[in-house]
C-alpha cells in the first residue's frame, strides 16, 4: 500500500486558485479588447498581442535564467500584458509595447520579488515609463476607424485632450451635442487607448467580475464617486457646481482604471475600509491632475501614487479582533 | 431570542450525506485495545495496573495526576499485555496500555441510579470526574474542570454544541436523533451542577431533523431551548457558538466562563448522563468512519483503544486510490501516517480521502493579498499577514497581528487561492514565540 499523505489541517480547500482569478480577469477584458480591435483595427490587435507576448516571454526567460519556478501558467503575466496593451495608443510603433511589457514584468514585478511582492501595478509602471520616455509617440491618438483594415488612421485628440486644450464648449461642438458626446463615450467611438474607450464593454466585464466576487464595489465605487463629485464641483469653468461628472467618468482611462487597475489585489489595500480610502485617494488625485496638472489624464499616476500608500493604509486600518473592546 | 451570527466563516461542502442516514452501530469487539494514558488536555494519568493483570471493563487503569487531568478506564475485560509507548493519532508516542480482550465483557459494578436528578451537585460532579469524561468534540478538555469555575466567575448559561460544523462528521447528529432524551438529561445534569437556569442546544440548520427531534424531546422543559443556527463553518467553535446564541463575545484569550457560559459537546452530554445515572465511565464513543476513500461509511459505537485499522475493516476497507486518512474532521483533524493508532476520547471521526479530494501541500504560491482570508476569519484577524510574517521568520510581527487569538479553524487556508499553508505557518510561529 502506498504511504499516506500527512499534512497539516485543513485537509480540504476551495476550488478557487490564483490562476483561475487571473484568467477570469483576463476573460472579463475580452469585450473591451474586441471593441478595441473593432475601432482601431489590426494595429490595435498587434499592439495588444505584442504586449502579452513580451510579458509572458519576459517572465519565462527571467524565471528560467534565475532557475526559479516557471509561473507563466498562473495568468498574471498574461493579464499584465493585456492590461498594458489596452492602455496604449493604437498608433504607437511596435517597439513601444515590447519595451513597456519588459519594464512591467522585469523591473516592476520580478525585481521586486515576483507575484505578490510588487509595490506598483506593473502595467501602469510600464505605461508610465513609456509616457515619460516617449512623450510624443505616446500621445498621438488615432481616430477610431471601425473598418478592420491596416491603414494610417487620421490622428485626432482625445476628449480629455480637447477639454484641456480647447474647453468644454469646443468638445460639445466636436461631438455635435451633449447627448451625442455621452453616447459616443459609452460605445467608445472616440480617440484614446485601445481598450479604454468602450465604457459599455468595460462595464460588462466589470459586472462579470463583481458577480464572481473577484472584485467588490469598494474601490471602483469610491473612486468613481469621488471623481464625479470633484468633477461636478470644480470641473466647470468660472463657477462651482457646473462641471460635467458624466464626461469625466466616461472619458480617459477612468472605467478601465477604476474596475481593472485600481482593484489589483497586490497593489491595493486588503481591508474593505482601507479600500474605500484608497478609492477616494485615486479619485482625488485623478481630478487634481486632470483639472490642475500638466497632463489631460490622471488615472495612471493617481493609481500609482495610491499604490505606494496601500501597505500604509492596511496598517492603519487593522481589523478588530473578535471580542476586543470596540472603541 | 435574536441570533447574532458571528462575522466571517465559510461554507465548505459538508459531505454529511455519506454517513448521515447510517444509524449508530456497535463495532465488533476488537481482539485487543491500546489505551493511551493521555487522551486529554492536561497532565497524563499514572498507570495503576501491571502487566499480566486481569482487568474488568470499566476498571480504572490510570489515575489523574492533577486538577486538569482525567482518569482512563479499561474498555474491555481481559489481560494487560503491555504498558509502553505507542503511536497516537497526533503522531506522538504516548504511554499506553495494551489489553487483550477476553470477550467476556465483564463489567466492574455498574449501578443504576434512577433518582439521579436528586443527587447533590457535588456528587454528580464526582461521578463525572471519576468517569473520566472529557470534551468529546476533539479538544478533550476534562469536563469536570469546566464544571468547576472559580467563585468570582458565575455561570448563567450552559450550551450544548450540536453544530457539528466539521464536514463529513455525523456522530453527534446520530446521537441527537437516536438518544434525544438522554442528551437532554445530560444537559440538565450539567445545568444542575453549575446551578444554571438556562440551557441551550445549538444545532446548525442543515440538520432540521435533529432540531425537530430535540425540540420534541425538550417540549416540557422550559429551561432548555433548542436553537437552529445558520450553517456556517466554524459555527461549532466555542466562541462562535456563544456569540450566535447569546450575543456575548468572549474577549481575546479569555474563556467562555468569562462571559458566564459553559459549552459542552453533544457526545459529552450523553456521556455525562450515563456516568451520573449508571456510574458508567467513558470507555466508548461514536466515531464516524467516512469519506470518499471508505467503501462503506458508518457511525460506529467504538471502544476507546480500538485501532483505526479495525474500524476501517469494519467499514469494508479503504478504496485503492485512498491517499489520506484523517483523525477528526477535514478542517481541524490530524492526518495519520499509520492505521495502527487507537481511537481516543476525542476521536470524533475517521475520514479517508482519495486523490481527487486532496490538495497537495507543496503546491502553494505567494500571497496575492486578495483579502479573502481577512473577510472570512471568524476571529477578525488578518491571516495573510500572519502567514507572511511567519514565512519570513518574523514571529514577533505575527504576534502583533493576533497570532495567539487564532484557534486554527482553517477557514483561511480553505479559501486561499494561492493554497498557502496558513495554519501550518501559524503553528510554526506559535511554537517560536511566547504568548
Amino acid at each position: 500500500m502506498k504511504p499516506f499523505i500527512v499534512s497539516v489541517s485543513p485537509h480540504i480547500k476551495s476550488e478557487e486558485t490564483t490562476g483561475r482569478i487571473m484568467w477570469s480577469v483576463s476573460a472579463s477584458l475580452l469585450p473591451a479588447a474586441v471593441m478595441g480591435a473593432y475601432f482601431f483595427g489590426p494595429r490595435g490587435v498587434i499592439t495588444v498581442s505584442l504586449c502579452i507576448l513580451t510579458a509572458v516571454l519576459s517572465e519565462y526567460l527571467y524565471q528560467k535564467a534565475l532557475k526559479k519556478e516557471i509561473t507563466i501558467n498562473d495568468g498574471s503575466a498574461f493579464l499584465t500584458g493585456l492590461l498594458l496593451g489596452l492602455n496604449l495608443p493604437p498608433s504607437a510603433p511596435f517597439y513601444i509595447p515590447v519595451i513597456g511589457s519588459f519594464v512591467a514584468i522585469i523591473i516592476t514585478k520580478q525585481l521586486f520579488g515576483g507575484l505578490g511582492y510588487n509595490v506598483f501595478n506593473p502595467a501602469l509602471i510600464g505605461r508610465a515609463f513609456l509616457i515619460i520616455s516617449f512623450p510624443k509617440l505616446m500621445t498621438i491618438w488615432s481616430e477610431p476607424t471601425a473598418a478592420f483594415v491596416m491603414m494610417d488612421a487620421k490622428t485626432g485628440a482625445t476628449p480629455l485632450g480637447i477639454l484641456k486644450e480647447e474647453g468644454y464648449a469646443r468638445l460639445i461642438e466636436v461631438f455635435g451635442d451633449q447627448m451625442n458626446l455621452y453616447s459616443q463615450l459609452l460605445v467608445g467611438y472616440r480617440a484614446g487607448s485601445i481598450g479604454e474607450t468602450s465604457v459599455i464593454a468595460l462595464l460588462i466585464g466589470a459586472a462579470f467580475l463583481m458577480y464572481k466576487k473577484y472584485i467588490t464595489w469598494h474601490i471602483p465605487f469610491s473612486y468613481l464617486a469621488t471623481t464625479a463629485v470633484i468633477a461636478w464641483i470644480f470641473g466647470g469653468k468660472g463657477a462651482f457646481f457646473t462641471g460635467d461628472p458624466l464626461l469625466h467618468l466616461m472619458s480617459g482611462g477612468m472605467v478601465l482604471g477604476a474596475f481593472f487597475m485600481a482593484t489589483d489585489y497586490v497593489t491595493s489595500p486588503s481591508l474593505k475600509s482601507g479600500q474605500i480610502l484608497f478609492g477616494i485617494g485615486c479619485g482625488f488625485l485623478t481630478m487634481l491632475i486632470r483639472l490642475k496638472g500638466g497632463y489631460p489624464e490622471g488615472v495612471m499616476f493617481a493609481i500609482l501614487i495610491m499604490n505606494c500608500f496601500a501597505p500604509l493604509i492596511d496598517r492603519g486600518f487593522k481589523t478588530t479582533f473578535f471580542g476586543a473592546q470596540k472603541k | 431570542m435574536p441570533l447574532s451570527v458571528f462575522r466571517g466563516g465559510i461554507h465548505p461542502p459538508d459531505k454529511k450525506e455519506l454517513s448521515s442516514e447510517k444509524p449508530i452501530a456497535e463495532t465488533t469487539p476488537p481482539a485487543r485495545v491500546v489505551i493511551p494514558f493521555s487522551q486529554h488536555l492536561g497532565a497524563p494519568c499514572k498507570p495503576v495496573i501491571t502487566i499480566d493483570q486481569e482487568v474488568k471493563k470499566g476498571e480504572m487503569i490510570g489515575e489523574p495526576t492533577g486538577f486538569v487531568s482525567s482518569p482512563v478506564h479499561a474498555s474491555v475485560s481481559g489481560k494487560v499485555l503491555a504498558i509502553g509507548e505507542f503511536l497516537n493519532a497526533m503522531g506522538r508516542m504516548v504511554l499506553s496500555a495494551v489489553i487483550e480482550n477476553d470477550g467476556k465483557e465483564e463489567w466492574t459494578i455498574l449501578q443504576d441510579h434512577p433518582d439521579y436528578m436528586n443527587l447533590p451537585s457535588e456528587a454528580m460532579k464526582e461521578k463525572i470526574k471519576n468517569a473520566g469524561i472529557v470534551g468529546m468534540g476533539g479538544a478533550a478538555f476534562p469536563t469536570v474542570v469546566k464544571l468547576s469555575p472559580p467563585k468570582e466567575k458565575p455561570i448563567d448559561t450552559v450550551i450544548l454544541n450540536g453544530a457539528e460544523c466539521e464536514p463529513y462528521l455525523t456522530g453527534d447528529y446520530r446521537l441527537m436523533l437516536e438518544k434525544p432524551s438522554e442528551v437532554i438529561e445530560g444537559l440538565r445534569i450539567l445545568m444542575k451542577v453549575l446551578g444554571v437556569q438556562k440551557g441551550y442546544i445549538g444545532i446548525e440548520d442543515n440538520k432540521p431533523e435533529a432540531v425537530t427531534t430535540l425540540k420534541k424531546a425538550a417540549a416540557g422543559e422550559s429551561s432548555v431551548e433548542v436553537c437552529s443556527l445558520p450553517t456556517k463553518y466554524p459555527q461549532g467553535a466555542e466562541k462562535m457558538l456563544i456569540k450566535t446564541i447569546t450575543g456575548r463575545e468572549v474577549p481575546p484569550r479569555a474563556l467562555p466562563m468569562d462571559v458566564r457560559v459553559v459549552v459542552q459537546n453533544i457526545g459529552t452530554a450523553f456521556a455525562v448522563f450515563e456516568a451520573v445515572r449508571y456510574g458508567k465511565p467513558l470507555i466508548e464513543r461514536v466515531v464516524t468512519v467516512t469519506g470518499e476513500g471508505i467503501r462503506e461509511p458508518k457511525n460506529l459505537l467504538t471502544k476507546i483503544g480500538t485501532l483505526v485499522s479495525h474500524l476501517i475493516d469494519e467499514c469494508g476497507g479503504l478504496k485503492d486510490d485512498n491517499l489520506k486518512v484523517i483523525s477528526g474532521g477535514p478542517m481541524m483533524g490530524f492526518a495519520i501516517s499509520s492505521l495502527d493508532v487507537p481511537v481516543t476520547k476525542g476521536t470524533s471521526g475517521i475520514v479517508a480521502m482519495p486523490e481527487g479530494e486532496i490538495v497537495h501541500a507543496e503546491d502553494f504560491g505567494p500571497c496575492i493579498r486578495c483579502g479573502r482570508c481577512i473577510e472570512i476569519c471568524p476571529m477578525g484577524l488578518m491571516p495573510s499577514m500572519l502567514s507572511i510574517y511567519a514565512e519570513k521568520g518574523l514571529y514577533g510581527g505575527a504576534k502583533e497581528y493576533g497570532l495567539f487569538d487564532c484557534f486554527e479553524c482553517g477557514s483561511c487556508a480553505f479559501v486561499c487561492p494561492s493554497k498557502r499553508p496558513i495554519v501550518q505557518l501559524v503553528r510554526l510561529a506559535k511554537s517560536q514565540v511566547k504568548p
